[in-house]
């Protein structure tokens, strides 16, 4: 025992054990994630409980299970719970998503084991997706049509109620895309010439003329706007017509509109094959559809779409910047202080903790770039900011300074690979040094280029420290990009997956039912960065090996 | 090289040549040029970033200035000066006289304006008058008929023409004169006049002080105030009192006399006590002015000799007393002091019109310069605390004043200061209040405790799991498996911090809460664990041995290592009812007295060395990987065993490297903002203890930089931390690249 501790191999084992852990660690992570982030498209069964407490109280719950936990009996006791027969050292305690928030105050619950009389899955419960306050659990028994109890049971009325739901959110959505669209452009181009009139005051340029030409403007508009709104309306009402009769757990009936209803399923006698569509479905519904309730429900699609754009367009600043750098200093830099300092500066905004950065954007470009550019190009919009405050150009424009480094030190890792042979060979042939990096040299180093270009992608994706204070916001209210001239909107605020994880795990009012969307929404994005970085790994790779085969 | 392309022969083709070549060389030339200038741009951008940081903190370390703008002579001088003051613009001017005579002189056109003198009743005469706190701009007159008269000054802004018309109006607060004293004229008066309740004291025709108070309560029906009045004496006044001096909320009054102020508490007007008795003496220096502090909290009691000391209640055992805070000497003798109207600025003026600016709780003296102003008189703030009003030699004085971030200074960032109401001299960061007159607590300290604390707990973690891990994939492990295990641990430092924060928040701190004997096992378990299955490998019969692969070999540990998890929190709910009460949290916070929060130092400390151990692994194992071979198989040949090479040879010859790494590490733990904004509590606290949070500098900033007003002092001390953090970093970062470059030459010699 002894010559075996003096041997150090019980120390290599611990080392070894380090290892074991890290990587575990990291893989226990991505894990928990999918399937945490995974499952929640999963349709859950819905389960009815038949409760009975310790004093004797019954009362009915339906709902889906969320978590499950073995609390000891002691601690409950010492909260106050009281056994009428000691239920042993540990009970079985389940959280219960119960919904119909608005009937029930709580839309979740926890139920000790103790207390469950019986549970089944009956195959005709329901479950409503809703617009507001939530899902809604229970039996459907009736349909109204536009006033009008229609006499159907069982298959039928599931037939029917899927068939009604489905018109009503169909007039929802082109209801929604009247008013987004249309309405939407409608009031934009109001705005734009109440500024255009301001302009021309400011410029002491608005003559008689000139103002009834912007009145007339409006006038017309807001006649149109009259016009949409009467169909808007029209629209909503026509969504409006049907309702459904639902039993809940309390036994008690309720109605509720069609048109608050956005999908019903009867989970429990759904297929396998049915239940993967739905996953899919889910999915699907999950990266294409607007935020509801505060962020709590429905897609993720203007975060997706946000963190896309601002990284493209990232990416269109970072790079030529960040290749001149790496060039400059492996083909153009003497051995010198300067190139050392450069080389220190490489370093150390690569270490610069990004939130310095985000006070950097703050204070640099949003207050004092963007101010500026408002008071020279957009006067008539002041005092409300146009540039002046936090935006999408701004982000960036932050994070392509911040992913900088990792652009210079990938390309020139390439540019390193390239043997010299082939540079020499060009000038040779009396190419300029020009000529040669333009035609020879970047063109060999390209796929560098493209992995540092992910790298910096893959970080700026994941970056939000910097972003909340230049750009980022909870809700914002119309896309970068929208049908409405100048089409391209880089001053606007924009939504983003990393902020959406802080924000609706942390800000919001109903953490408990945002979870499972918050990690559906951790794994979309670390998939994207893992697949990113996965990407520029191989691609790293592959050039490896092929300049390794061309100096032999 | 351009000239020699060309060839003899056709001069028109070599004329094409060489334009051709000419620009081809300017091509070559522009490339160079514009590559240059693209590369320096990094340079720039560092140096840019450093610059306008400091650009923006510098104006807090700026002290004040202050400029003569105009003067206007005085038009009636017979009586002496009760108040002097401005509007919000200080467009216009004003000073109220002892016997109720107010002018309003405009400081545009130097002219006075209008002329008021307030209405008492026939046949009375001003006893006494006395002026409010600055901000309220009041003043109540004592007559002799034993009434008071209460005005306030206001100023009308309208705009005709687009242009702005200030007017000023004197506005009585009562419809009639008050009768508070019956029986003979008012001496002495204070008071305080708000919506439903006015306090006056005074001292009456026998010199006796006395309270009265009225309360006012609206008639639900008609609308209109009935007025209730008490009256009481004051017992254990002194005789001789200079100006008496009241809280705004009607709680205290404070009647200073020879070297000793008189607190007395107010609030049942019925039955006055004397709450305290201030000894303010200060060798033979005669007191000169005792006045109230923005928000009413502190008293500054001024010298002759050129001294103020504030004085503030603080708790102790007898109750809230007065108590010396801190003072400022070695000022120019005293004349006058005025008073902010919401900060803690006051400004103090010597008779030889010396005129010096000062903040109590950052205790810097922000101006100080001598200005001819023969005979000063009474000096008061504008209500914006731009400007001073100073009566010198029959003349009003305007001074403008520029004192931006009067409450920043190194001692109030860094040092321990005493904030008003506080038992005693603290570190405390809170920045933001609801109230105006709030006084805004700047240290950093507690802050950047947070970020130490953090960090610490960080790299206590991720040190140790790193750099073991860096050795065994480096030294021990064979090529394959590492090409495996280094680019999967290293993806972690891809894996966006967010992610991290949220599980950290949201998973890891519930479970550590629930599972805290699981975790304390854990820590035991695992390298028990690892030892014993070690232990049992080297005992294994070879045969065993030989079937199972080589290259896998300490890979085997992760299931065992698993399975130790699985058991600890399997069981860490039996542990829980044997040893702890079945409730762990309510066992520490009852029966061992420890604070413990949920999102606390631990989860902070597993969740943040998460996102280390990729850098320190990444940059330790190329140290160690790259150390020449032949170093360690001399070793070997000389008949060290592997770990007699490894720590006597390999992991000297790599400690710069190792050294590097964890500079790395910490550099990126301290300004790491996402993971500390979530998965701690955020309070800034300056505790060690491992189961309270804190709050760091870049969650700090995270949290109050999207509501602070650009150029507020606020702001500038949030730019302040960012720049710290800057420096922080910028350090450890050089220090680590210098180190690793040392490293690479000496690799490369070897």
């Amino acid at each position: 025992m002894g010559k075996w501790f003096k041997s150090g191999s019980p120390w290599i084992w611990m080392t070894g054990g380090a290892v074991s852990i890290s990587l575990i660690a990291v893989l226990g992570l991505l894990l928990l994630i999918a399937w945490r982030g995974l499952s929640y498209f999963w349709p859950a069964d819905v389960y009815q409980w038949e409760l009975q407490d310790q004093q004797g109280n019954k009362s009915t719950l339906i709902g889906e299970i969320y978590d499950r936990e073995e609390v000891p009996t002691e601690r409950l006791i010492s909260a106050g719970h009281q056994f009428n027969q000691h239920p042993g050292e540990f009970v079985t305690r389940y959280l219960v998503k119960t919904g119909n928030r608005e009937f029930v105050g709580l839309d979740f619950r926890w139920i000790l084991a103790t207390d469950i009389v019986s549970r089944s899955t009956p195959a005709d419960v329901a479950k409503f997706e809703r617009t507001k306050n939530g899902n809604f659990y229970g039996y459907p028994i009736a349909v109204i049509e536009d006033g009008q109890r229609l006499a159907l049971e069982g298959g039928a009325l599931e037939t029917s109620l899927i068939e009604h739901i489905n018109r009503a959110v169909d007039i929802s959505n082109e209801a929604l895309d009247l008013q987004k669209s249309d309405i939407g452009s409608i009031n934009y181009e109001i705005e734009r010439l109440r500024l255009k009139e301001r302009k021309y005051e400011l410029e002491n340029n608005l003559t008689a003329e000139r103002k009834a030409e912007i009145a007339a403007g409006i006038a017309k508009l807001n006649q149109d706007y009259l016009v949409l709104e009467k169909s808007l309306f029209a629209l909503r009402d026509k969504a409006a017509r049907d309702s459904v009769i639902i039993r809940d757990m309390r036994g008690e009936e309720v109605t509720l509109k069609l048109d608050s209803i956005l999908d019903v399923n009867y989970v429990n006698h759904m297929s396998f094959i049915g239940k993967i569509g739905h996953w899919f479905t889910g999915l699907g519904r999950f990266v294409s559809h607007d935020p509801r309730e505060a962020n709590t429900e429905g897609g993720v699609f203007p975060a997706i779409f946000g963190t896309v754009f601002m990284v493209m367009l990232m990416a269109v600043i970072v790079t030529p910047f960040g290749v001149v750098a790496a060039i400059y200093l492996h083909e153009y830099a003497k051995k010198g202080p300067i190139t050392k300092m450069i080389r220190i500066a490489v370093i150390n905004l690569a270490g610069v903790p990004s939130i310095v950065y985000g006070v950097f954007g703050l204070g640099f470009f949003v207050y004092m770039l963007g101010g500026s550019l408002d008071q020279l190009f957009y006067p008539e919009a002041l005092p409300a900011p146009t540039f002046g405050s936090p935006g999408v150009i701004w982000s960036a424009l932050t994070l392509a300074i911040l992913t900088l480094p990792v652009v210079i030190v990938s390309t020139e890792e390439g540019l390193s690979r390239i043997p010299s042979a082939v540079r020499q060979g060009s000038l040779a042939l009396g190419a300029t040094k020009a000529e040669t990096l333009w035609r020879i040299v970047i063109p060999m180093a390209s796929p560098a280029i493209m992995t540092g270009l992910i790298l910096a992608v893959a970080r700026a994706a994941g970056e939000v420290a910097p972003l909340m204070l230049v750009g980022v916001v909870k809700l914002a209210p119309t896309l970068p990009i929208d049908m409405n001239f100048p089409f391209v909107h880089l001053e606007r605020k924009f939504m983003h997956l990393g902020f959406h994880i802080y924000d609706v795990g942390f800000q919001s009012p109903n953490v408990e039912a945002a979870r499972p969307l918050v990690y559906a929404t951790s794994f979309l994005l670390v998939s994207v960065i893992v697949a990113l970085n996965l990407t520029a790994i191989s691609v790293r790779n592959h050039l490896r090996e092929k300049f390794r085969s061309l100096e032999h | 090289m351009e000239s020699q392309v060309s060839q003899p022969g056709s001069a028109a083709k070599s004329l094409l040549v060489d334009r051709y070549a000419t620009r081809r060389a300017f091509k070559d030339k522009a490339a160079q040029i514009g590559v240059t200038v693209g590369g320096t741009m990094v340079f720039v951008a560092l140096l840019l970033i450093f610059f306008y940081l400091l650009y923006v903190i510098k104006p807090i370390f700026d002290g004040a200035d202050i400029q003569p703008v105009t003067k206007v002579e005085l038009q009636h001088t017979d009586s002496p000066t009760l108040m002097v003051g401005s509007d919000e613009q200080n467009e216009v001017l004003f000073r109220v006289a002892n016997n109720g005579q107010i002018d309003f002189y405009s400081s545009v056109t130097n002219q006075l304006i209008s002329s008021h003198t307030i209405k008492i009743p026939e046949g009375t005469t001003v006893t006494s008058s006395v002026k409010s706190s600055p901000n309220e701009q009041r003043i109540a007159l004592g007559l002799s008929s034993g009434e008071v008269v209460v005005v306030g000054i206001d100023f009308n802004v309208t705009y005709p023409d687009n242009q702005r018309l200030i007017t000023p109006k004197v506005q009585y607060l009562n419809d009639k004169p008050l009768l508070i004293n019956p029986n003979g004229a008012v001496y002495h008066l204070a008071f305080d006049y708000s919506d439903s309740r006015m306090s006056f004291v005074f001292q009456d025709q026998n010199g006796v002080w006395n309270i009265n108070r009225q309360d006012g309560e609206e008639n639900m029906m008609t609308e209109e105030v009935e007025w209730t009045a008490y009256h009481s004496a004051i017992e254990e006044a002194p005789s001789k009192s200079l100006t008496p001096l009241m809280t705004p909320d009607h709680r205290q009054l404070i009647l200073p006399a020879a070297n000793k102020l008189y607190v007395y508490d107010i609030r049942d007007a019925e039955s006055v006590e004397l709450l305290q008795v201030v000894d303010v003496t200060r060798g033979e220096a005669t007191v000169k002015q005792v006045n109230l502090l923005a928000g009413a909290s502190s008293i500054l009691v001024s010298y002759n000799t050129g001294v103020v000391s504030q004085y503030f209640q603080v708790n102790s055992d007898n109750g809230r007393l007065y108590q010396h805070i801190r003072e400022f000497d070695h000022l120019a003798p005293i004349d006058t002091m005025a008073v902010e109207f919401y900060r803690k600025s006051f400004a103090v003026l010597s008779p030889e019109g010396e005129l010096t600016l000062l903040y109590t709780t950052s205790q810097r003296e922000l101006f100080d310069e001598k200005f001819d102003l023969p005979n000063p008189g009474l000096m008061s703030f504008s209500p914006r605390s731009n400007a001073l009003i100073i009566e010198a030699d029959k003349k009003l004085h305007l001074f403008a004043v520029e004192n931006s971030h009067p409450e920043v200074s190194w001692s109030a960032m860094w040092q321990k200061v005493w904030y008003e109401g506080y038992p005693e001299p603290q570190y405390v960061w809170q920045s933001t209040s609801g109230s105006d007159d709030f006084e805004a607590k700047l240290s950093l300290m507690p802050l950047a405790f947070g970020t130490m604390k953090a960090a610490f707990y960080a790299m206590l973690f991720a040190v140790p799991l790193a750099i073991a891990g860096a050795i065994y994939t480096a030294y021990f492990m064979t090529p394959k498996v590492r090409n495996v295990v280094k680019p999967t641990i290293e993806i972690m430092e891809a894996l966006p911090t967010v992610i991290l924060g949220f599980l950290a928040g949201l998973w890891l701190a519930p479970l550590i809460e629930d599972h805290l004997p699981g975790i304390l096992l854990l820590l035991f378990l695992l390298p028990t664990s690892i030892l014993v299955s070690a232990f049992g490998w080297s005992k294994l019969p070879q045969k065993w041995k030989q079937r199972l692969p080589e290259t896998y070999q300490e890979l085997m540990l992760i299931p065992v290592i698993i399975f130790v998890g699985w058991l600890s929190f399997a069981i860490s709910p039996t542990i829980e009812v044997m040893f702890f009460d079945g409730n762990t949290r309510q066992f520490i916070t009852n029966d061992l007295g420890i604070t413990f929060d949920q999102r606390n130092a631990l989860v902070v400390g597993i969740a943040m060395g998460f996102a280390v151990i990729p850098t320190i692994f990444s940059i330790a194992e190329d140290a160690i990987f790259s150390v020449p071979r032949h170093l360690s198989n001399g070793s070997l040949a000389l008949g060290a065993t592997n770990w007699q090479t490894l720590t006597r040879v390999v992991l000297l010859t790599a400690s710069p490297g190792i050294f590097s790494a964890i500079m790395m590490g910490l550099g990126r733990a301290v300004g790491e903002t996402m993971i500390v904004l979530m998965a701690t509590g955020n309070t800034a606290i300056l505790e060690w203890s491992v189961f309270e949070g804190m709050r760091t500098l870049a969650a700090n900033i995270a949290v109050e930089m999207p509501e602070s007003a650009i150029g507020s002092s606020h702001y500038r001390v949030l730019f302040l931390a960012a720049f710290v953090l800057f420096i922080f970093t910028f350090v450890f970062n050089t220090i680590a690249e210098v180190v690793r470059q040392r490293l690479r030459d000496r690799y490369s010699s070897l």
